[in-house]
C-alpha cells in the first residue's frame, strides 16, 4: 500500500505491522483524528467537505468497500482472547492531488458500519490531515468541532447515567 | 431424507408477495423506518446483532423489518449477509474494564468503588402498562451524583482478585502468553473445546436456550451457586491493527453488556477454596443473555474443577451443538418442506408390516405373540436404513425386513 505522506513517517513501501517507526506522537495524533472521523456522523463530514475550499482532486485508491472485522474480547475481562462476534467495517483509501496541496497525499479510513460515503469522506480528511500545510486548518475547522460535539454527547450520557447512581441499604443481617 | 421437488414457481412467488403485503400492515399507517426500529426497539436489535454475530444496528433493524419481527428469521438474514463480505481481520481485544459504564451494578457488593449505577433498566419497574414521558432523568448539573467527573469503576472481580479470593482471569500454570483463540467461523468446533471457543459459541447462542440452561443450573441441575458479581453496559472502543498502516486504527464504538458471575468453589488438594468465574458478553443491551451465558460458561467448566458432569448444562457437546438457533431452526423447520418420497417409502413399509401382522394373526393365536420381533424396532431400523441410503439407492426404494441390517 502507498504510505501516508506524513512527514514524520518513514517513507517506503514496506511498513510492517508493529514496525511503524513513526514517532509515537505522530501515530497518536493520527489515531485521534481517525477516531474522531470514524465516530462522526456522515452528515457532519459531508457538510464539512461541502464547505471546504479549495478542494484538491480526489482519486479513489481503494474502495470504499464494506467488510468485516472479528471483534475480540478477553475471557473474564482480562484473560485470554476470544472471538465475540463480527462487526461491519467500511474502509477507503484516496489520493488527493492538486491545489491546495504541495504534494500528493493519501488518506485512509476504517469506519464501523457499511456507509461507503462516510468512509470516503473520512479518508479524504485523513488525506488532508497528512498535508502539513492543511493540517492545522482541518484540525481547527473540522476535527475540533466534531470532538467537541462528541465530548458533549458523552457528557450528557454520563450525567444521565450518574443520575441513576444508587445506594442500597441492607435492612437486616447488617451485623453478621 | 429430503428429495428435491420441482415446480410451484408461481405459487411461491405469490406467497412471497403475500408475505410482503401482510408485513406492510395497514396502508393507512406509516411504514416503520429502519432508524425507528434501531432507536425504539434497541433491545431487539441487540439480540439480533448478538445472535447474528454481527454488530451493525442498521442492518439488524433492516433484518427485523424484513422478517416482520421474527427474531430467528432476522438472525438468519444477518448471518447470510455476513457471508457476502470479506473479512479484513481481527480487532484488538476490547477493554471492557475501561468502558465508561452506562449501567454498572453488583449483587455481591453494596459499596463498590465508583458506586452502582442502575442506568436504563427494566429492573424495579412494576411490569404494568404505563405511558412514561420520554424526557429523561431530571439532572441537577450543580449537585448530586450527576455532577463532577466520572468516577473510576474498577471491576468487582479485580477487587476480589487483589486478595486472591477469586481465581485469576489468567489461568495460572498455562503460562503460554496469549494463545490464538479458536474461531468457529473458520473451523468447526471439535470437542472438547477451549473455553475461548465455547465463549464464541455461547456469545452467538440462542438467548432462550441459554436462559433455560442457566435456569436449570440454578434449580439444581449442575448447581453453580452464582452471584452476579458485576454487570456493566456501555460503549467500548474497537481498534483494528490495519496491516497497511502499522498501527491500531480506532473504528468507533460498540455497545456491549458484560456479566461476571461469581461462583462457589470448595477447593481441593491443590487449590484453596475460592470463588470461580463465569463470563458473559453480548452486543448491545443484552443483560439476560450475558447473565445466562455466564451461568452456562461456569457450568461448562465442570471438568476444569473436577466437578462431576451430571446435568445437561455441564455437557459441552450437548450445549454447544444445540445452542445455535440458525442451525436449530433450520433442522426443525426443514421438516415442513416436501418429504413426499421419504414418507411414501415409510407408508409402504408400515402397510406391509401391518399386512404381515394380520397374516400372522390369522394363521394362529400364538404367531403374533411376544416372540414376534418388535415391529417398532424393526421399523426404526428400516427407516434409518432408508434415510441413510438417500444418496446411494434410488429414493423410496422399498426395503424388506430381510434386507434391513440386524
Amino acid at each position: 500500500m502507498t504510505p501516508q505522506t506524513l512527514p514524520t513517517e518513514a517513507p517506503g513501501e514496506t511498513e510492517a505491522p508493529g514496525e511503524a517507526e513513526a514517532p509515537g506522537e505522530a501515530v497518536a495524533a493520527r489515531q485521534r483524528w481517525m477516531r474522531t472521523l470514524a465516530m462522526a456522523s456522515r452528515d457532519a463530514l459531508s457538510a464539512a467537505w461541502r464547505g471546504w475550499a479549495p478542494k484538491p482532486a480526489v482519486q479513489a485508491v481503494r474502495g470504499p468497500e464494506a467488510g468485516l472485522v472479528m471483534v475480540r474480547a478477553r475471557i473474564d475481562g482480562g484473560g485470554a482472547r476470544f472471538n465475540l462476534g463480527e462487526a461491519t467495517v467500511t474502509r477507503a483509501a484516496v489520493r488527493l492531488h492538486g491545489e491546495p496541496l504541495a504534494t500528493d497525499a493519501v488518506g485512509t479510513s476504517y469506519v464501523l458500519g457499511t456507509d461507503l460515503e462516510h468512509a470516503r469522506l473520512a479518508a479524504i480528511f485523513d488525506g488532508l490531515l497528512a498535508d502539513p500545510e492543511q493540517r492545522e486548518r482541518v484540525l481547527a475547522e473540522v476535527i475540533a468541532p466534531l470532538e467537541q460535539a462528541h465530548v458533549e454527547r458523552d457528557g450528557i450520557r454520563g450525567a444521565e447515567a450518574r443520575s441513576t447512581h444508587v445506594d442500597f441499604f441492607s435492612v437486616a443481617r447488617e451485623h453478621e | 431424507m429430503y428429495v428435491a421437488v420441482k415446480g410451484g414457481e408461481r405459487a411461491i412467488a405469490n406467497a412471497h408477495a403475500l408475505l410482503a403485503k401482510q408485513g406492510r400492515g395497514d396502508l393507512g399507517l406509516p411504514r416503520i423506518e429502519r432508524a425507528a426500529v434501531a432507536g425504539q426497539l434497541g433491545v431487539l436489535v441487540a439480540r439480533v446483532m448478538t445472535e447474528g454475530s454481527l454488530y451493525d444496528p442498521e442492518l439488524a433493524a433492516r433484518a427485523i423489518l424484513q422478517a416482520q419481527g421474527d427474531v430467528l428469521e432476522a438472525v438468519t438474514l444477518v448471518r447470510s449477509y455476513r457471508t457476502t463480505l470479506p473479512r479484513f481481520g481481527y480487532t484488538l481485544p476490547v477493554d471492557t474494564a475501561g468502558l465508561p459504564p452506562q449501567r454498572r451494578i453488583s449483587a455481591a457488593f453494596k459499596d463498590l468503588p465508583g458506586g452502582q449505577q442502575l442506568g436504563a433498566t427494566f429492573d424495579y419497574t412494576h411490569r404494568l402498562f404505563t405511558d412514561r414521558d420520554t424526557g429523561g432523568p431530571r439532572i441537577d448539573p450543580a449537585a448530586g451524583p450527576a455532577a463532577g467527573p466520572r468516577p473510576e469503576m474498577p471491576r468487582v472481580t479485580d477487587l476480589l482478585g487483589a486478595s486472591a479470593l477469586i481465581e485469576p482471569d489468567h489461568a495460572p500454570g498455562t503460562g503460554t502468553g496469549d494463545p490464538e483463540p479458536a474461531d468457529l467461523t473458520r473451523e468447526p468446533p471439535v470437542f472438547p473445546m477451549s473455553r475461548a471457543g465455547r465463549l464464541q459459541a455461547l456469545a452467538r447462542a440462542d438467548e432462550g436456550f441459554l436462559l433455560a440452561l442457566g435456569y436449570s443450573t440454578q434449580r439444581g441441575f449442575g448447581s453453580t451457586h452464582p452471584f452476579a458479581g458485576e454487570i456493566r453496559v456501555g460503549e467500548v472502543e474497537v481498534e483494528f491493527e490495519a496491516p497497511e498502516l502499522g498501527f491500531a486504527v480506532p473504528l468507533g464504538r460498540v455497545e456491549v453488556t458484560e456479566c461476571q458471575m461469581i461462583n462457589q468453589f470448595q477447593g481441593n488438594a491443590d487449590t484453596p477454596a475460592q470463588f470461580t468465574r463465569g463470563y458473559g458478553l453480548a452486543f448491545g443491551r443484552g443483560e439476560r443473555k450475558a447473565m445466562s451465558m455466564s451461568l452456562v460458561d461456569r457450568a461448562l467448566r465442570a471438568s476444569e474443577f473436577g466437578e462431576r458432569v451430571v446435568a445437561p448444562a455441564q455437557d459441552e457437546e450437548f450445549v454447544i451443538s444445540h445452542s445455535d438457533n440458525v442451525q436449530a431452526t433450520g433442522f426443525v423447520e426443514h421438516l415442513k418442506l416436501p418429504h413426499y418420497v421419504d414418507f411414501q417409502a415409510e407408508l409402504g413399509l408400515v402397510r406391509r408390516l401391518q399386512a404381515e401382522f394380520r397374516e400372522r394373526a390369522a394363521a394362529g393365536p400364538g404367531a403374533a405373540g411376544p416372540i414376534n420381533p418388535a415391529p417398532a424396532g424393526a421399523v426404526g431400523v428400516i427407516s434409518g436404513q432408508a434415510r441413510a441410503s438417500a444418496d446411494g439407492t434410488p429414493a423410496g426404494r422399498e426395503l424388506t425386513l430381510t434386507e434391513a441390517p440386524a
